[in-house]
């Protein structure tokens, strides 16, 4: 069977696809289980499963793309970052942009609730 | 990566609809955890086997690469069947895109990636063929690399719906 050693990046091996859904599935349990074990409450909890998220990209994209285990020129990373660049104006600004519409188009009712919710008003 | 601005920007209008729940369910209400698990271990091990089909077919090993591209399109077809299943309770239930904003939101966005694995499905299929048919060479080497770049690519993004979607849903 193949178990090419490869002395060549930007190809896999099958040490690093093994690693690469070893490490996945470690991840994707991990988020599931702080999710329906209540490990953590809230905003922590969300930080959490995002942060896993991101690192099981990183792993995806290393062990599985070999994105950044290439050879120079580095090609492939650069217009990975241009791309990710993209993606953050694109996601980043239109969830600023809706936000900042929402504060401004409250109707007098939300803005009472906005209030005593900000002011920590118990009823 | 074109792609993966499309898919950024299916995300960007889901995280604002997320709350447009229109008085009906929200995430929490429809999504079985149990369920979306199961299609994101079936999803990654196909990405799995995708490499290892890789790995076959770089070492001229015909028959090891359509075992393990096969594997994966089964695993695919699964991953496809059970979304179908999904979106069909949902639908059934009342609750298709056109309920709230926010369905309209999911529905775009995982149906867009539930789109592209059929046509990744597709593609395999015809490499496989390819494969089957004409024995390895160059030129397919190059096809079949591209075809596992989408697969890997196709799981990255899963990763974010899974994560941003199901399980943020269920917070």
């Amino acid at each position: 069977m193949s178990s090419a050693k490869s002395s060549l990046s930007g190809m896999g091996s099958i040490w690093s696809y093994t690693t690469g859904f070893v490490l996945s599935l470690v991840l994707t349990l991990g988020a599931y289980f702080l999710v329906t074990h209540h490990t953590y409450i809230g905003g922590t909890l969300l930080a959490a499963i995002v942060f896993l998220a991101l690192v099981q990209l990183g792993v995806q994209l290393y062990f599985f793309l070999h994105l950044g285990a290439e050879p120079k020129p580095y090609w492939k990373s650069l217009v990975f970052i241009f791309m990710a660049v993209v993606v953050v104006i694109l996601v980043g600004g239109s969830l600023w942009i809706m936000a900042n519409l929402n504060y401004r188009t409250m109707s007098p009712s939300d803005i009472n609730s906005y209030i005593i919710h900000d002011e920590g008003f118990k009823k | 990566m074109t792609d993966c601005i499309l898919f950024a920007t299916l995300f960007a209008t889901y995280a604002v609809l997320q709350g447009n729940t229109y008085g009906g369910p929200s995430g929490k209400e429809l999504f079985s955890l149990p369920f979306v698990l199961a299609e994101t271990l079936i999803l990654l091990t196909s990405s799995f086997t995708c490499g290892l089909g890789m790995l076959a077919a770089r070492a001229r090993n015909k028959r090891w690469a359509l075992i393990s591209f096969g594997i994966t399109f089964i695993l695919g077809a699964a991953f496809l069947a059970l979304e179908l299943t999904e979106f069909s309770r949902l639908v059934a239930d009342g609750n298709s895109w056109q309920r709230s904003g926010f369905l309209s939101a999911f529905f775009t966005l995982v149906g867009t990636h539930g789109l592209h694995i059929a046509t990744g499905l597709l593609w395999m299929g015809v490499l496989m063929v390819q494969l089957l048919r004409h024995g390895i060479s160059q030129p397919l080497m190059r096809r079949l690399t591209m075809m596992s770049l989408f697969w890997h690519f196709l799981d990255v993004i899963w990763i974010f719906i899974f994560t941003i979607v199901y399980l943020r849903g269920a917070i």
